[in-house]
């Protein structure tokens, strides 16, 4: 089942207090990094690691650590963007739920690698519970001295909050995320200037996920270049990929970044299979943000090569026949789903969550909503498919956050790979919207 | 100062400038279109996105060209920068899409809406928009929200530019108004109901670039084409005193600040001097103001587009508009 680097404990039994993490090796990192490493190496550790951000993008952390300005007699921040909201992904919940002290762990090594002396975590608003959790792993951290003033006898000060957010999937983008920290409308900034420059108070800030943090304490204690060693090319180390929709096991899995998709849905060890053994009929490998795929192209890319579980293979032929690994949520659609329903209950959800700072996403997330929602049932025309396309094309890179084109990848894609589907709900109204209807005429196509 | 290429045309600004502004130091059809952008507001401007312009070398230093359009109003020039506005395609593509999704909710009630005549959306969508609309659902309304005796508040006909929020922080005491929810439900509201209540909170009026907010005293009065704008001054013990006056005859119809030609207000005024002088005695008539670009009222401004490329093709013939060319 390959290297375990985040969940290797995750399953022991009282892992969630201080004691038994210990036990199991914890805050070694922090001993290592604060009494014998300076902020320096670790980040130069970090970037020979080549520890992309888990958060979606997949930035080179190394790099972005190394961007953060410096500038004398001003703090600096580290904020943990655990606002993990996006249809789909769960992981970091379930990581944090499991074992805070990791997270923890991973915020203290990497703010005093930055330098910063004080740091957030920044939760999503409805995971009140999973806040508790990380406020009594805190209360433990310093109560044992891993955490407040003089770290361990380092002479190194960290005071470590956690936030809870209002419950918007806005304050996922780094900048929102700052605003609504401090006590903000949650609206994405305006970029330059970014975050390392001017963030948090108008402060050099880092923003990371959790998953990347939580990988800091593995590549301190085992180098980076062992680190490296783990996945192929520049996808280096594990994964957190949260499974769901029609598969036999869905859940969280830790993948060494490289397993072949084909492994991955059918492999007993993962998903087991697709659920009653029904065919393939499209993956969204990474979220619903990412463009979905057809069974054929998830499995092989354009080329004929077999797809990988990569950065590099998921986004493999653009956005014509690739998608992308986003924040590793691969939800998977058998073939009694409808591509249709689907796209709308996507664009339903970004319209409801655009902030409504810009025009286009404002305006556009809505439309498209309404336009899906009047195919699916049964009230479309000819021209809607067109009019999706060219407002997805209005929206997407000309709003000031990623959320524009969050919202119209899925919609161009669904349109780009299940145009016959769409056109079949318009031609033939009344039976695609009776009860349990589904289109197959091209079921033989991508599951060739 | 550094050196850019604007359309071709180069121009020599300060260090620190924005793209738009050193448009505007050109002048002309060049400029682009600035609906949330207000010269005297800190930190505005970079949300409606018609001002995206592309940036086809980033520096003499560093020649790529930018990814992506980029808000001209909040990114600042680089010497040896090459912009492309009307010249570029994707540019003007990009504006119309923006346009059209500006309108898709609007109301489209310019044949009763006191802005009419001086609205930069109409104007905009004049210039950069197409004459159908590809829209049918029903368009998004909202709850009336009363903001006291000075101004009417028509959230429907918002495009949420955020400039009268600016405007309550950056030159009255107390902003009670902001905007509440999100997406396209977000509107200009008090929360709890509120009267927008001090010296200066007439000037929401004239920052808003569309009718949302207009003038309690003026409402229905007339229309703007059919009044005379005059300077005129008085001695006002809590702003400069000097206005515009939108008179009718020796009746004085509306007062607002005065405007330079892209609709900014030179000196914001106090509410006394709006709303309460509205008599030709009080005033000190400077003489005729002349009023150019952003309004129907500067003369034979719309004989021809700027642009006119269709983004909608196969539109029927009636809806193309036949203008004749340069």
């Amino acid at each position: 089942m390959g290297i375990k680097i985040l969940t290797e404990h995750i399953n022991v039994p009282g892992i969630e207090t201080l004691e038994v993490y210990r036990k199991h090796g914890g805050y070694k990192s922090v001993e290592k990094a604060l009494k014998t490493m300076s902020p320096d190496e670790v980040v130069e550790e970090v970037k020979t690691s080549g520890l992309r951000g888990r958060g979606g993008a997949g930035f080179p952390t190394g790099m972005k650590w190394s961007f953060l300005a410096k500038p004398e007699g001003v703090p600096r921040y580290l904020v943990c963007n655990a606002d993990e909201s996006e249809p789909g992904t769960f992981k970091d919940r379930w990581f944090m739920e499991k074992n805070p002290h990791a997270l923890v762990e991973g915020m203290i090594t990497s703010s005093y690698a930055l330098g910063a002396n004080t740091s957030y975590i920044y939760i999503r608003g409805e995971l009140l519970f999973v806040l508790r959790i990380l406020e009594k792993a805190i209360a433990e951290a310093y109560a044992a001295g891993l955490l407040g003033k003089n770290i361990l006898g380092s002479g190194y000060d960290l005071d470590l909050h956690v936030a809870p957010g209002g419950g918007a999937y806005i304050c996922g983008e780094e900048t929102a995320l700052l605003e609504s920290l401090e006590g903000k409308r949650g609206n994405p900034r305006n970029k330059p200037p970014f975050p390392a420059v001017k963030g948090l108070y108008a402060s050099p800030t880092v923003v990371n996920n959790v998953e990347t943090i939580a990988s800091v304490p593995w590549i301190v204690n085992n180098t980076g270049a062992e680190y490296a060693k783990v996945g192929i090319g520049r996808s280096t180390g594990t994964k957190l990929i949260s499974a769901s929709g029609n598969i036999n096991n869905p859940g969280v899995f830790e993948i060494e970044l490289g397993v072949p998709v084909e492994e991955f849905i059918y492999s007993d060890q993962y998903c087991g299979g697709v659920w009653k053994g029904k065919q393939l009929k499209a993956v969204v490998p990474g979220g619903s943000s990412v463009p979905i795929l057809p069974a054929n192209l998830i499995l092989k890319t354009a080329a004929g090569e077999d797809r990988l579980m990569t950065y590099e293979s998921l986004s493999d032929g653009g956005f014509v026949s690739g998608s992308m690994l986003g924040s590793g949520a691969f939800i998977v659609f058998d073939e009694d789903q409808c591509i249709v329903r689907n796209t709308w209950n996507y664009a339903r959800f970004y319209h409801h969550e655009s902030c409504g700072q810009c025009s286009p996403c404002r305006e556009g997330t809505g439309w498209m909503e309404k336009v899906l929602h009047r195919i699916e049932y049964g009230h479309g025309h000819q021209q809607d498919i067109d009019l999706l396309v060219s407002v997805a094309k209005q929206i997407e890179g000309n709003t000031i956050c990623p959320l524009g084109d969050a919202a119209a990848w899925p919609v161009a894609s669904a349109v780009r790979h299940f145009r016959d589907e769409f056109e079949w709900h318009i031609k033939h109204p009344k039976e695609a919207t009776a009860p349990g209807a589904v289109y197959r005429g091209q079921l033989a196509e991508i599951t060739a | 100062m550094v050196k850019i290429t604007f359309d071709g045309i180069e121009v020599e600004v300060e260090e620190g400038t924005t793209i738009l502004q050193a448009a505007r130091k050109i002048g002309g059809n060049v400029v682009p279109p600035a609906m949330c952008f207000y010269t005297p507001l800190k930190g505005s401007g970079g949300k409606c996105r018609v001002c995206l312009v592309k940036v086809a070398q980033g520096s003499a230093k560093d020649p790529r060209p930018m990814p992506k359009l980029v808000a001209s109003c909040i990114t600042q020039v680089q010497d040896g920068m090459v912009v492309e506005n009307t010249t570029n395609e994707d540019v003007l593509n990009a504006r119309k899409g923006i346009v059209e999704m500006l309108l898709i909710n609007h109301p489209l009630d310019c044949p009763v809406c006191d802005q009419a005549g001086e609205c930069d959306l109409q104007n905009l969508s004049y210039e950069h928009g197409v004459s159908a609309t590809r829209y049918e659902e029903e368009r998004r309304t909202f709850n009336k929200v009363d903001l006291g005796p000075y101004i009417q508040l028509h959230m429907t006909r918002c495009i949420l530019c955020y400039r009268c929020v600016y405007t309550a922080d950056q030159i009255s005491e107390n902003r009670v108004h902001g905007v509440l929810g999100r997406g396209d439900a977000a509107e200009i509201g008090t929360y709890i109901e509120n009267v927008i209540d001090n010296e200066f909170s007439g000037n929401v009026i004239d920052v808003c670039p569309v009718g949302a907010l207009t003038d309690k005293t003026w409402r229905f009065k007339n229309r703007v084409w059919f009044t005379k704008p005059m300077d005129a001054h008085r001695d006002c013990p809590t702003c400069s005193g000097k206005v515009t006056l939108w008179t009718r005859g020796e009746e004085v119809l509306r007062v607002t600040a005065r405007k330079d030609q892209y609709a900014e207000v030179e000196e914001f005024i106090c509410n006394t001097c709006r709303f309460d002088k509205k008599e030709v005695k009080d005033w000190t008539i400077e003489g005729p103001r002349h009023i150019d670009r952003g309004s129907v009222i500067s003369a034979n401004h719309y004989e021809l587009p700027v642009v006119n490329v269709p983004i909608v093709p196969n539109l029927p013939v009636s809806t193309k508009k036949n203008l004749p060319q340069e």
